[in-house]
């Protein structure tokens, strides 16, 4: 008897004593992290088929350079280092992506450790940054290299009438119209990652599917895009292109399902994501139509990264039993 | 078709553990540790003092003032001494030690007929038999079944829900104690003057639905409400939504909307108290989890020590990581096995390492997913900025007091940050504020 008294006085003190609730949902942020970047595999795959296996070194260069950048900065600021937490090579990963093929790799390391040191720990880090870290590495190799960064090469299985110029750009400057179904498959010219529609789409509804990207926000961007691009469509269907030919075309759905929709600079409330989404549907096909750029993906989704805290503020809702 | 209410979550159910274990009596403990606040309110007054015989089902201590309750001696024997305790929700009570005789001698009350009592006798009654409220906060249950007169009440509604997971006490009741709940569910109608039941029951037990269809099969007051398995489904407010579609406004109760609510045991309760004249001295718990060697469901006398249920539970296993008194989403974390039950305990579980991870903290990644479970549509996540850094002005403008502290948005929260945690801090320290304002 004493000894079992015994013994269970010592497993007691062996036990923890925070406070409810006791159990935890299976979502971290690092399996979270690491299920986006799984996520990517498939537009990852349409890279190196359709521009070759050199994409891969490109953007392979891309995430070691966010994550060493990444070690840097915390290392200086004597901080934890939190690398497994998969959100600095998430960042390079999606850079890789959204870069012209044959890209330098001088550049694109550039390019990555300024996403990281400037878009997201000049903020504080993981959680505090505004805008998408892996855009603004972007908009920076952008300023930085315009020319290497409108420089495309041809895909892979090019038919004769396929050229090297993106689609949007062979419409903006040649009136040129390129097929639906090239579009979906990805043998287009145009970033390493964002030509296949197919492979974004298929990485996009798995992460819809576990329920770690809203479906608000890519759907609100759809049917922003479809009805802004159906508008100018009908007033003049020659000079502006049809809304499929804008949403398959460009960096759109990699941006609706993997930019766009990053927890961190994106809005929480439902209402909001709806507003989010459409505003900046609206902002790619006025500066498509309107700019002087072919492309307005990035900018969309900048420029309404900066009204996210006014949007979550402005749509909170009512809470539950007040007067509606 | 299910009704439910908007938000919450669903963890793992682990209610297989237990569900097919009827109640077994715990065999009586040689000493028990009777604490005096088992209920919301002052703690009771003790009428006896060190040396006292005393009877089981004898009252040892009197209610203090209006929203408190008497304390009956579940065993028979003598008063040991009284000390100062910790009870399993963590509040510090006065608590007598009653060493166990072996005279085999009670002092219940009479019993009376469930059919011809009259309503007043009804209140009396369970005021007498010290029942209180089983579903977490302990409130004198006789306090709810006398409404306010200008409040009209349209329905009671029974919480068998049992949302948390682990627990199966209260399928336990509706599957072995189908006609005391029933009756019990009765006898509180008549008390409050109501003429509508309702029992409310997560989709999860097809068996005790099966059986409450049957049995009200007869009942035309009576009906049953199947809802969607999701936690909080049995908090007070999702529920009445879910049930009647009505909502409780912040800082108002269920009597606003016309509704009462009251626990499956606590209908089991006011049926033994009324037809067996027993006051509430025993507590009707699930005992579970992963690090417990035999999970079960038990009668043990209230004030019974925790290392008793353990021991007769077979033991803590080694891989054990924490004891918790209630559910696991809102019960409470324990370190003496020497502890006491209540009138109030539903479960005590072991939960091994693998069911209670205790994720590493990390920044807020503002990703909502707090906000969307958040029954009552808070924002947790602002809540607990505010609170973390004391601007406790800002987080009561947002609803911080309206809180239920059901921990939802914790459970949900991929940064692992204790976002219930710190809004109870915040709630605390800001009642506290909001006292000396009125002062
Ligand atoms: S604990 Fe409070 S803030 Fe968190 S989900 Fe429950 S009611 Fe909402
Ligand atoms: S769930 Fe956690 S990480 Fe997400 S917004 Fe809420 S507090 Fe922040």
């Amino acid at each position: 008897m004493s000894n079992s008294a015994n013994q269970t006085v010592n497993v007691i003190s062996g036990l923890e004593l925070s406070s409810s609730p006791h159990v935890h949902s299976k979502f971290t942020t690092q399996q979270v992290m690491w299920l986006v970047n799984l996520s990517l595999l498939p537009a990852l795959i349409s890279a190196a088929v359709f521009f070759g296996l050199y994409q891969l070194v490109v953007i392979g260069v891309s995430c070691a350079a966010a994550v060493l950048s990444e070690i840097v900065v915390k290392i200086i600021r004597k901080s934890e280092i939190t690398i497994y937490d998969g959100s600095a090579f998430l960042t390079g990963l999606l850079l890789g992506l959204i870069i012209p093929p044959n890209f330098s790799l001088t550049s694109a390391a550039i390019g990555s450790a300024f996403a990281i040191i400037i878009g997201k720990e000049l903020f504080g880090g993981l959680g505090f940054n505004i805008f998408n870290p892996a855009l603004v590495g972007r908009a920076f190799l952008q300023a930085a290299y315009p020319v290497a960064m409108t420089t495309w090469s041809k895909p892979n299985f090019a038919v004769d009438t396929v050229t090297s110029a993106t689609p949007l750009a062979a419409f903006k400057f040649d009136k040129m119209i390129t097929g639906i179904e090239p579009l979906i498959i990805g043998n287009v010219g145009g970033s390493i990652g964002e030509t296949s529609a197919l492979a974004i789409i298929i990485g996009g509804v798995f992460l819809i599917g576990i329920k770690i990207v809203n479906w608000r926000i890519p759907l609100s961007m759809i049917l922003g895009l479809i009805l802004f691009g159906s508008i100018f469509w009908f007033i003049d269907p020659i000079k502006y292109p049809n809304p499929l030919f804008h949403l398959f075309s460009g960096g759109f759905l990699l941006g609706a399902f993997f930019m766009a929709t990053d927890w961190v600079t994106s809005p929480y409330t439902s209402a909001g994501m709806w507003i989010y989404g459409l505003l900046i549907s609206l902002i790619i096909v006025v500066i498509r139509l309107f700019g002087g750029l072919p492309e307005g993906v990035m900018y969309g989704i900048l420029i309404m990264n900066a009204f996210v805290p006014l949007i979550n503020r402005l749509t909170h809702p009512k809470i539950f039993g007040e007067a509606k | 078709m299910t009704t439910t209410f908007k938000g919450g979550v669903h963890p793992a159910e682990m209610k297989e553990l237990t569900s097919e274990k009827p109640f077994e009596f715990l065999p009586l403990p040689e000493q028990i540790c009777l604490p005096l606040s088992q209920h919301a309110g002052k703690q009771a007054l003790l009428l006896k003092k060190k040396g006292d015989a005393v009877r089981k089902g004898e009252m040892i201590a009197e209610p203090d003032g209006f929203i408190s309750a008497p304390i009956h001696s579940p065993v028979t024997g003598k008063i040991n001494k009284t000390t100062s305790i910790i009870t399993l929700t963590g509040i510090r009570s006065e608590a007598v030690i009653i060493n166990r005789s072996d005279i085999d001698e009670d002092d219940l009350m009479e019993p009376l007929n469930p059919v011809t009592v009259a309503r007043e006798k009804i209140i009396e009654r369970v005021k007498q038999a010290g029942i209180v409220g089983q579903g977490g906060a302990a409130f004198p249950t006789y306090v709810k079944l006398s409404p306010p007169p200008d409040k009209k009440i349209d329905y009671v509604i029974l919480n068998a829900c049992e949302c948390e997971p682990y627990l199966t006490r209260d399928y336990r009741f509706l599957i072995e104690k189908t006609e005391e709940v029933i009756t019990g569910l009765k006898l509180i109608l008549k008390a409050a003057g109501v003429l509508y039941g309702i029992i409310g029951v997560e989709d999860n037990k097809p068996e005790a639905i099966k059986k409450l269809e049957n049995v009200l099969r007869n009942e035309e007051n009576i009906s049953l409400k199947v809802l969607k398995t999701k936690y909080p489904q049995g908090a007070e407010k999702m529920l009445i939504k879910a049930v009647t579609g009505r909502e409780v406004p912040p800082g108002k109760l269920p009597f606003d909307v016309g509704c009462i609510i009251h626990n499956v045991g606590t209908a089991v309760s006011i049926y033994n108290a009324v037809v067996k004249g027993e006051p509430q001295i025993n507590a009707f718990l699930t005992v579970s989890g992963l690090g417990i060697v035999e999970p079960k469901n038990l009668i043990v006398p209230v004030g019974t020590p925790l290392k008793n249920i353990i021991d007769y539970c077979g033991g803590i296993k080694e891989n054990a990581k924490k004891i918790v008194a209630g559910g696991p989403m809102m019960g409470f974390a324990q370190f003496d096995l020497n502890s006491p039950v209540t009138k109030a305990t539903s479960g005590i579980l072991v939960l091994t390492g693998k069911e209670a991870p205790g994720i590493k903290e990390s920044n807020c990644l503002n990703c909502g997913r707090c906000l969307s479970v958040c029954p009552l549509d808070l924002a947790p996540t602002r809540l607990y900025k505010f609170s973390r850094f004391d601007k406790f002005e800002e987080a009561i403008d947002i609803g911080l007091q309206t809180c239920m502290e059901c921990g939802t948005c914790t459970y949900n929260c991929p940064a692992g940050i204790p976002l219930v945690q710190w809004i109870r801090y915040g709630k605390r320290k800001s009642s506290a504020l909001l006292k000396q304002k009125t002062n």
